[in-house]
């Protein structure tokens, strides 16, 4: 492909599409195209439909038979209970949410600035160890989280975090996937921006704040929605103990194991759960695909 | 030889005084990279190189390691039938969604990319809603519920295909192939996004060129063109799927039980944690790691060198 050197000011997503047909297509060849994207679309999303629906049924209605995927009578009655019958559990619903939203919020934060600080250097000036770090930042993406685990707990152990939020929050900072798609996307920037700012006598670090950073917005939106996808969903319970520090996902277990007479509950603590990284993503769509246009991998 | 040798060192030690004179000159990159460094290499690389130290030695957290070189290893492979059959768990849910998920993200990124850009963003939102949606799968536990009530039960005896209620996250025989289709559910994350932008950047005028040398149809048109153009997203695609086939436990541990029955569901992550959290014997879970890190790695670069060879 051709290396888009000026890529912030041609935004390969918002090309206007050509307007009359490819030359090429068969019309039977798209409809069945569509009908068959139609239908993978339905069995896709059938089973959020159904956990927002039953989210959204009266408890006479969850036990029905045949059961029925939508609700005929919704009521946001399980949305409250989640506040008035947890409120007077041990650790409140509320304190779950604050835990999952204050990690998460602390985590993306602090990933934003570290990841963008880092892949600002790595993407712009050329300095020794800066193609070998970069390597090895592309490495660490190649196996998951759970082969250091062990060790990460003893590290956290010796620095006294576990059982504190810093246990998930801090890790989340390196982050590899954030500083890969940050550097790839500064890549784009034009280096004239830079220079010119240089020339008129701005340091380093004012041109990383006041000139990449407001240019890189798109990047911005792809680190918080990978970074809140990973923070929000996580379970945290093997570093954290404590049981009014522990997260969402967690009284969603808890909740879910609780049996029949918390259906409803669980059904909405489900869709609290997901509803939010989905929300995040609808709002900042183009500006990801905008990011992962450069995300690709060269050799 | 000497001589040789002694140049090799002056070049070298050239190399290294030009190095260090550039570094000492982008004092600035360094210091605007530490952090993120320091982070990635506490919480990163040296979790890698301990977790390799530790698989040869026996580590109970209480007592200081003790070393007893491969012998971890030697169990593992041996001794231990749970291990191996979560290694073999592994492979198949990685043989069969990996590949699969990778297929389809690219497929439907393809499909998607030529309707109108509203119809577009809704299927991208559609598409990608459930491996973003964090624990939505256990939703799945309801569909599969053992009895009478569970919605594919109820469908299957309606249609009159079995006649009693199949156990299907309790029974052996039905485990793997639902947590399959959970994980290929969940499959459309990372790497179809990166399609699905890589192929909004194929330069146009190249298909016009396509259709003036004669490319017939959207299959050709895929090979000749669109697929070369897109070789780093497709390795970046790849990089994720591998990453996320391997790693797989999420799915399993919420939807079969933890442990499952005869250990069916079992995975090589689920081993780790089992060793790791439940007995605490670090050594023998960082053995564990060790093994996985190490088919990460030798699949993913397996891979890359595979598509490498894509439209050459």
């Amino acid at each position: 492909m051709s290396k888009r050197k000026n890529g912030a000011v041609d935004k390969p997503y918002r090309k206007p599409l050509i307007k009359k047909r490819k030359p090429n297509r068969s019309i039977a060849g798209d409809i069945a195209l569509y009908l068959f994207l139609a239908i993978v679309a339905f069995i896709m999303a059938f089973p959020i439909i159904y956990a927002v629906n039953s989210a959204l049924k009266p408890l006479d209605e969850l036990f029905k038979f045949p059961p029925r995927v939508f609700a005929q009578h919704p009521t946001l009655d399980n949305f409250s209970d989640l506040f008035v019958t947890m409120g007077k559990s041990w650790v409140s619903f509320s304190r779950y949410l604050f835990n999952t939203v204050f990690i998460t919020a602390a985590g993306t934060a602090g990933h934003l600035m570290i990841a963008s600080m880092g892949a600002f250097v790595l993407a712009k000036y050329e300095f020794p160890g800066n193609q070998t770090f970069f390597k090895i930042v592309t490495v660490a993406m190649m196996f998951t989280g759970y082969v250091t685990q062990i060790p990460n707990y003893l590290i956290l152990n010796k620095l006294g975090w576990i059982d504190t939020y810093w246990a998930i929050i801090v890790p989340a900072f390196a982050s590899p996937m954030g500083l890969f798609l940050m550097k790839q996307f500064m890549e784009g920037l034009p280096t004239s921006l830079i220079e010119a700012a240089k020339i008129d006598g701005a340091n380093e670090w004012k041109v990383f704040s006041g000139i990449v950073m407001p240019n890189v917005k798109p990047a911005w939106m792809t680190l918080i929605i990978f970074s809140v996808q990973a923070l929000w969903n996580n379970k945290a319970s093997t570093y954290i103990y404590s049981e009014e520090r522990k997260t969402l996902v967690y009284a969603l277990q808890q909740i879910q194991s609780g049996g029949i007479a918390r259906t409803g509950q669980g059904a909405a603590v489900l869709v609290v759960v997901m509803i939010v990284p989905i929300i995040i993503f609808i709002f900042s769509e183009s500006q990801i695909l905008e990011t992962m246009a450069s995300s690709g991998l060269k050799d | 030889m000497k001589e040789y040798i002694q140049k090799y060192i002056a070049l070298r030690k050239h190399d290294m005084q030009v190095a260090w004179r550039k570094a000492k000159s982008r004092k600035m990159c360094y210091l605007f990279l530490a952090p993120y460094a320091i982070l990635f290499t506490m919480f990163f690389v040296f979790p890698v190189v301990a977790s390799i130290y530790y698989s040869f030695t026996y580590y109970n957290i209480l007592e200081s390691p003790r070393f007893i070189g491969l012998q971890n290893y030697i169990s593992l492979i041996l001794e231990d039938d749970i291990f191996l059959l979560g290694v073999k768990n592994t492979f198949m849910i990685a043989i069969i969604t990996g590949p699969l998920g990778y297929i389809m993200s690219f497929l439907f990124a393809w499909l998607i990319n030529e309707l109108p850009r509203w119809v577009r963003s809704v299927a991208v939102i559609i598409f990608y809603a459930p491996s973003i949606a964090g624990n939505c799968y256990v939703i799945f536990s309801v569909f599969f519920r053992g009895d009478a009530y569970g919605y594919v039960n109820a469908a299957l005896m309606n249609m009159g295909i079995i006649d009693t209620p199949k156990l299907w996250l309790i029974d052996p025989k039905y485990m793997l192939p639902i947590c399959m289709l959970v994980i290929l559910w969940m499959s459309l994350g990372t790497g179809f996004l990166s399609f699905v932008a890589g192929l909004q950047g194929v330069d146009r005028s190249q298909f016009e060129a396509g259709y003036m040398d004669g490319v017939k149809n959207r299959w050709q048109e895929l090979w000749y063109i669109t697929l070369p153009n897109m070789k780093p997203m497709l390795m970046f695609g790849a990089v994720m799927s591998i990453t996320q086939a391997f790693g797989v436990c999420d799915v399993t541990m919420a939807l079969c039980g933890y442990p499952s029955t005869d250990y069916a569901a079992r995975t090589i992550v689920t081993h780790l944690y089992d060793y790791g959290f439940s007995r605490f014997e670090m050594g023998y879970a960082c053995a564990i790691a060790t093994i996985l890190f190490l088919m990460m790695i030798l699949c993913n670069k397996a891979i890359q060198s595979l598509l490498r060879r894509v439209g050459t």
